[in-house]
């Protein structure tokens, strides 16, 4: 791809083939070291966090941490059992996702099948405000709005619960959900649809049986997507969630996630190697390797379904 | 080929750092006359009164800046004790490791009186049924192991209501306060509650559970009466409510206790934290009034002030 | 010929029915959507601008933080996110847009390092946003001892947006058309001649929209700054290694007040003040983009 190392052999105005110029290894010195940073990133965030979880394990049987029901880390005597945490997490999450995934496919479906592109051209930039508003915003619009208004329509709620927070950041992730199962019934080619309505298909119908299930490995992405988004969500369970670990499957209790231990813990100055100090990074790892886990399994179903239409 | 957006652009950039730099010289200058910084870190239920007597301060003395963290009594002395701040918040007296650990990294310090408060049992304002609980009362709700998880359990004639326990964590000087005289054991008690630094956390699960039950400092009680009803205590000579009153001659018992704010000798030496000092003492009714917490006999005033002089006889000699 | 076009071209009524139905559901999964919102805005708006005494107005912008619900302002918090938005684009622009040059223009897609370096990317960008606070605590806060000030918070959230931009970068400079590059090797530019004088001024606009919808979404982040940050009273305006408070803190710590004064009019005028800066930011981006992007 070099084309200065180029030379001609033919007669004529010569093309004199240029030196190489130190200033252009130089150059690419300086933008491969900054492109090292994200990779320092990376390592960074491993080592951060595996260091003083293996510190952490050596005090705590790993394996009273995966599989112990009462975490109190701070109390005597202490108990490391994280199901709690996992639990109120994925809790949220799972509300979180009965309120995203039919919205944001709904969505995607109008946006792809039935909107004309004008429409799109305002309807997708305004459902991508949804996914920018800041996090502590919703946690107050959770926390002061919905959960005085489930109160009112009678849900037993208390003041801090998990529904009001999943509630909330389902409609976060709309978006998530709603822009990538768009991409990826937009790909389906329109050889098929147009073979569908030439054999007399209603629009519903190619919708609900032919791009959809063409697109089906997008769309299943966009959800283990929005699953890792809403596992590693913060200030909406921090704010309204509520700061006790709690193992249950009723969404009208509080419960605490993964992050909301992080966050809340965060609130005093931790002393460096205390236990405490290591609780923070020994749950940041079980976090990190959640939704890492996630991500890897997203972008393999997003390849896949890139590879057959592109 | 300079893009017309990339000259705007880089105008931009210029500004921007010119401002960056502002910002950082400006600090730099700020720090003059009376002035630097003062670190306080500590008690949750101290926070509030040295926040607001660092507010009236820093509004003669602009150029001083005064942070005040909420670690907790056990997180601030840590702190402290590795000379990360100039001041301790602390609901209960430094304990003897603690002192330790100050000596061993020749730490000195003066422990001055500032308030008084008595750790209030809140339940929510829904709450119709309980007016007083024993002593007893209360070490069968929190003490180590204790299953009670509704109202009927606390006493028979309670309704048959879920008890939703809030209450500080275990850095808390409070907590440890309230372990040690209830449970008999400092750091003795359940586990499976909400357990907060931040009473504010606290004052708003209460509030918002009917069957709700808390206890904290009294200015978080004095800050939020329209949100909470005040629960009395009887450790054996009959039902007592806490009030300013009853908190300053110690009679809401066993609950009543003195707050500190422990200065490092060497941090005294700086102008700034004696003039902070010195003004918390003088305008401590005021403070006290303001931050909603309880003000100090005369007898504590004359003792904090001979702490002062003492403390600055110290750090100048 | 008739019959079969008459056959072809209407579909039962149930069907029509069905269809019409399907189509208000998808609508409705719209509406939820944006009804909310609308309802989210319409509640902070009302609240923040009508009560006396906490409105978006001089005090909010110009005191500091205070007990007194009536006084409290939100100047340093403020300053801070202004400070942490600057510093952020001078930190996250170069390297990204340099990371975003190298992967594009200089390395060459079979080896595997590159291959690994993008993948590497792509998974950044998911990393939740409080394991960037936890890395900021264990290497910035505790590890060199730069302590909880506003340039651990500034360097923590460039790291933070930072697979955004290159990602962004990487769109604008794809999107110059290779044959301006090969025109330009043609005439024997070197490769940086060609990167700098032809490919960087025309993916400027991609680049800035990018970086700028970035930092936007970086400044709205709490998570990472309660990690790094101060959590604490701070009443003084921030400065490079000084303690600080961003907005979005200022608004959570408001937020957890349970006084009825602090929750609602004081939270809802600074999440307004929040707001307005994010929606400057964008605005300012969509502009560049509408002004110069150039469609080849």
């Amino acid at each position: 791809m070099t084309t200065q190392d180029a030379t001609f052999a033919r007669p004529g105005p010569r093309l004199r083939a240029s030196r190489r110029r130190w200033g252009e290894d130089v150059v690419q010195g300086v933008l491969a070291l900054f492109a090292l940073i994200s990779v320092a990133t990376t390592v960074s965030i491993v080592v951060a966090l595996l260091f003083p979880a293996l510190e952490f394990f050596a005090e705590v049987n790993p394996v009273d941490y995966l599989t112990g029901t009462d975490w109190a880390p701070l109390f005597e005597p202490a108990h490391f059992g994280v199901l709690p945490l996992i639990a109120g997490s994925l809790l949220v999450t799972g509300v979180a996702v009965l309120v995203c995934a039919p919205l944001g496919l709904g969505a995607a479906i109008f946006l792809s099948e039935y909107a004309g592109r004008r429409l799109r051209s305002y309807l997708k930039p305004a459902l991508e405000v949804l996914a920018g508003i800041p996090t502590v915003v919703y946690g107050y619009f959770a926390l002061v709005y919905v959960t005085p208004q489930l109160q009112y329509l009678g849900v037993p709620a208390g003041v801090f619960n998990a529904l009001s927070a999943a509630l909330v950041m389902g409609v976060m992730l709309i978006p998530t959900v709603a822009s990538i199962s768009e991409d990826s019934m937009m790909a389906v080619p329109r050889e098929l649809r147009d073979g569908a309505y030439a054999l007399g298909s209603t629009k519903l119908h190619v919708a609900t049986r032919i791009v959809v299930p063409a697109a089906v490995s997008g769309i299943i992405a966009s959800y283990v997507l929005a699953i890792s988004r809403a596992i590693g969500e913060t200030m909406i369970v921090l704010i309204a969630a509520g700061g006790q670990p709690n193992l249950t499957l009723d969404p009208t209790e509080a419960v605490q996630t993964m992050t909301a231990f992080i966050g809340a813990i965060a609130q005093g100055d931790v002393p460096t190697g205390s236990i405490e100090y290591k609780t923070i990074f020994a749950v940041g790892l079980t976090l990190f390797v959640l939704t890492f886990a996630m991500n890897i399994v997203a972008v393999r179903l997003v390849r896949r379904w890139r590879e057959v239409y592109e | 080929m300079k893009h017309p957006l990339v000259r705007r652009l880089g105008v931009l950039a210029v500004v921007g750092a010119l401002a960056a730099a502002v910002a950082v010289t400006a600090g730099v200058a700020a720090a003059t006359k009376l002035g630097g910084k003062v670190t306080a870190d500590g008690s949750s239920t101290v926070g509030p009164y040295v926040t607001a007597a660092a507010e009236a301060f820093q509004k003669r003395n602009r150029s001083v800046r005064i942070t005040v963290g909420i670690s907790g009594t056990g997180g601030g002395f840590e702190r402290f004790c590795k000379g990360e701040t100039d001041l301790s918040n602390a609901s209960r007296p430094i304990k003897a490791s603690e002192a330790a650990a100050c000596h061993d990294k020749n730490i000195s310090y003066e422990g001055f009186l500032v308030a008084n408060d008595g750790i209030s049992i809140v339940v929510s304002k829904k709450n119709t049924w309980a007016s007083c609980l024993t002593t007893d009362e209360l070490k069968k709700i929190w003490d180590s192991g204790s299953k009670v998880d509704n109202w009927r359990d606390v006493r028979a004639s309670f309704p048959n209501v879920p008890l939703k326990l809030y209450g500080p964590g275990t850095d808390s000087g409070t907590f440890d306060f309230f372990t040690e005289h209830i449970n008999g054991k400092a750091k003795r008690s359940r586990s499976d509650y909400v357990a907060s630094e931040d009473d504010n956390v606290l004052v708003r699960g209460v509030s918002g559970e009917r069957g709700g039950l808390g206890y904290f400092g009294y200015s978080y009680y004095a800050e939020n009466t329209n949100r909470l009803k005040l629960l009395g205590v009887n450790s054996g000579g009959g039902c007592v409510k806490p009030s300013p009153n009853r908190i300053k001659t110690y009679s809401y018992k066993p609950l009543s206790r003195p707050l500190f704010v422990y200065a490092k000798r060497s941090s005294f030496r700086r102008a700034s934290v004696q003039a902070f000092i010195r003004y918390m003492i003088q305008n401590e009714p005021v403070i006290a009034n303001k931050a909603d917490m309880v003000s100090l006999t005369p007898r504590q005033v004359r003792k904090a002030k001979y702490q002062y002089n003492r403390a600055l006889q110290l750090a100048r000699g | 010929m008739s019959a079969v076009a008459t056959r072809l071209r209407t579909h039962d009524r149930g069907a029509r029915i069905r269809g019409a139905l399907f189509v208000g559901l998808l609508l409705l999964s719209i509406a939820i959507g944006f009804l909310a919102l609308g309802t989210l805005l319409i509640d902070v708006l009302s609240k923040g601008l009508n009560w006396t005494g906490a409105t978006v107005d001089r005090v909010l912008l110009l005191e500091s933080p205070s007990a007194d619900p009536a006084i409290a302002g939100a100047r340093p918090a403020i300053l801070a996110t202004i400070y942490l938005g600057i510093l952020v684009l001078l930190f996250a622009v170069p390297i990204g847009v340099g990371t975003a040059i190298y992967l594009e223009e200089y390395a060459s897609k079979d080896r595997w390092y590159n291959r690994l370096l993008e993948v590497n990317i792509q998974n950044l960008a998911a990393v939740p946003s409080i394991v960037y606070g936890i890395l900021g605590l264990a290497f910035l806060v505790r590890g060199i001892g730069l302590g909880r000030v506003l340039l651990s918070g500034a360097l923590i959230l460039t790291l933070l947006v930072l697979p955004t931009v290159i990602i962004a970068s990487r769109e604008a400079i794809r999107a110059v058309p290779d044959s301006i590059r090969q025109a330009a090797y043609a005439l024997g530019a070197t490769r940086w001649q060609v990167v700098s004088r032809q490919v960087l001024p025309n993916a400027v606009p991609g680049m800035a929209t990018g970086s700028i919808l970035a930092l936007s979404r970086g400044l709205g982040e709490t998570a990472p700054l309660l990690l790094v940050g101060a959590l604490t009273y701070v009443s003084f305006d921030p400065t490079l290694l000084g303690d600080f408070t961003a907005l979005p803190i200022q608004i959570y710590q408001w937020i957890a007040r349970p006084q009825e004064e602090f929750r609602i009019p004081l939270a809802a005028a600074g999440i307004i003040v929040l707001l307005m800066i994010l929606l400057t930011l964008n605005a300012f981006a969509i502009w560049i983009r509408n002004r110069y992007q150039r469609t080849w």
